[in-house]
């Protein structure tokens, strides 16, 4: 097992994090006593097999689920409800984007607990629009755009609030692979624009590997940490460059080793 | 000819297409009152007036005012009017108390457990079945035809908004916790939208029934309105007037009807285009 302590600070930790679903003899262990910590700044994947709790560690880590056992803190604080600071970007964005609201409403719709006075608000929603490069789509409603674009707007919304901690739970796996490749170089373009620290999960190891200062691999059901993997890959990164690096590669075999064990139990038919 | 010629000789078959099926329905209710036109000429029976009397008697009674009153006449004042604040008033107050109600039962499960078999239970009334009891309780006035109607369309709004708040999509809600929104706004700017299109189905049903209830309670007991007159045409004999007011209140139900989606048309032009997106 891999450990190495992040560089910089720690912003989010998680400690001796458990969930179970159900009680008794239908119980079903989700996660199990996940530890890891969050660096300022940082760019964190989690990776793992399909269905191994990466879901339920982001409801936890987010406050919209209260865990079993084990505590969520950031700057050293419990988390008991959602904190401030934090956004979440989900994966069905068809479902997490309002249809009823035109696409600058919907960026607009985080910053209503904040209390911005208006040229604020107009400032925020136009720079992170700018910064997902929708500003001509700002009069539309998602479901005019095509599935890459509304994305794109979830980002957008995530970025007006100025989190400084963004969960992203696997955005990218109902994209095409070219949208895939643009949007995986937006996030990191708006991770070094905003300096936010990223948490993403994503069941992709090429993406994992290609985007992180580290992967977090976790096993199958129930989740645990397998390795703690440090990416020393240059920045910036590139698409082709990047990926074809011996770096790279050797990386994401020594990724791809790991969750194959981990899968080995799991019946075939699973596709990372 | 190039792809623009392509995308115009498509577009005009589609024109085509919508001009000839709109040119097929017109001619099939033209064909329909033709038919009655003949028919009812032809059996000459006092209780068949012709459809042109009937329309001649419907102009004379209630659109032949001066240009002043918008062509009503005084008749409108005297027995639609007042047919129309009771129906408006009754409904209004059901689409109040019926949308809160269930934006309450929706979101909150203790009261959904409390009141969700009464609910049921109330709903299996025919509403005209409450006729003899708001009699007793309320007399002959506005009230109790005021009183019925908002009952008696009480039921398919609270239904149906209930049904619409818990078809609400988690992951909404769940955007809205974690951007920090609070259970007021979340309601305002989540719920409320989203339940909105069965909301408006639940309207569009309680309208039909509110034009039921007011002619049944002023056929029952009253001194006024479209019933009232409908029944004092039936007793008198006149029955072209009787017939002239069977017509109105199909109008009247038309008017209300598309009034109603017009305003559904502004308010969810999001959820068509959305369904649309999706279809295709």
């Amino acid at each position: 097992m891999t450990v190495t302590r992040a560089p910089r600070p720690d912003l989010l930790a998680v400690a001796g994090l458990c969930h179970t679903y159900g009680a008794g003899a239908v119980a079903t262990v989700a996660i199990d006593d996940l530890d890891f910590e969050v660096g300022q700044g940082e760019f964190l994947s989690i990776v793992g097999p399909s269905g191994c709790g990466k879901t339920t560690l982001l409801r936890c880590v987010s406050g919209l689920q209260h865990p079993t056992a084990g505590t969520v803190t950031l700057h050293g604080e419990a988390i008991s409800d959602v904190p401030e600071g934090m956004a979440l970007v989900f994966q069905d964005y068809a479902r997490s984007l309002f249809p009823w609201m035109s696409v600058s409403s919907n960026v607009e719709f985080p910053l209503s607990r904040l209390r911005l006075p208006r040229s604020e608000r107009r400032e925020r929603i136009g720079e992170s629009l700018a910064a997902v490069r929708l500003d001509a789509a700002a009069d539309k409603y998602p479901w005019q755009l095509s599935g890459g674009m509304q994305q794109r707007v979830a980002i957008a919304r995530a970025l007006a609030y100025r989190p400084e901690v963004l969960l992203m739970d696997e955005p990218f796996a109902s994209v095409d692979a070219q949208t895939r490749a643009d949007l995986e170089d937006l996030v990191l373009d708006v991770w070094r624009r905003f300096s936010v620290t990223i948490l993403f999960v994503t069941h992709d190891i090429d993406e994992s590997v290609y985007l992180s200062d580290r992967v977090l691999v976790l096993s199958r059901s129930p989740a645990s940490v397998v390795a703690d993997i440090p990416v020393g890959l240059p920045r910036p990164r590139d698409q082709i460059e990047t990926k074809s690096a011996d770096g790279f590669v050797r990386l994401r075999a020594e990724v791809a080793r790991l969750i194959r064990p981990a899968r080995g139990a799991e019946t075939a038919g699973t596709s990372i | 000819m190039g792809e623009a010629g392509d995308r115009l000789t498509r577009g005009l078959t589609t024109v085509r297409g919508a001009a000839s099926e709109l040119l097929l329905r017109s001619a099939v209710v033209v064909a329909g009152l033709l038919v009655w036109q003949l028919v009812t000429m032809a059996i000459e029976s006092a209780f068949f007036p012709t459809p042109l009397e009937i329309f001649g008697r419907v102009i004379e009674t209630w659109f032949s005012g001066s240009p002043g009153t918008l062509f009503l006449t005084e008749e409108v004042g005297r027995n639609v009017a007042p047919s129309l604040m009771r129906l408006l008033s009754g409904w209004l107050l059901a689409v109040a108390l019926g949308v809160g109600l269930g934006l309450a039962i929706g979101r909150i499960d203790w009261l959904a457990a409390m009141l969700g078999p009464i609910v049921q239970f109330t709903r299996a009334i025919p509403p005209p079945a409450l006729v003899p009891l708001f009699l007793v309780l309320l007399g002959i006035g506005d009230g109790m035809k005021v009183g019925l109607i908002a009952v008696g369309v009480l039921p398919p709004i609270l239904l149906n908004t209930i049904d619409g708040v818990r078809s609400v999509d988690s992951l909404q809600l769940d955007t809205g916790r974690v951007f920090g929104i609070d259970r007021r706004r979340r309601l305002a700017r989540i719920v409320i939208p989203s339940a909105m299109p069965q909301i408006f189905a639940g309207l569009r049903v309680s309208l039909a029934i509110a034009v039921i209830l007011m002619v049944i309670s002023e056929l029952v007991a009253s001194t006024d309105g479209i019933g009232f007159g409908l029944l004092q045409a039936q007793r008198g004999f006149r029955i072209p007037d009787m017939w002239a007011h069977i017509m109105l209140l199909s109008i009247l139900g038309l008017a209300l009807n598309s009034g109603l989606t017009q305003v559904e048309r502004r308010a969810l032009r999001w959820h068509r285009g959305a369904r649309r997106r999706s279809e295709v």
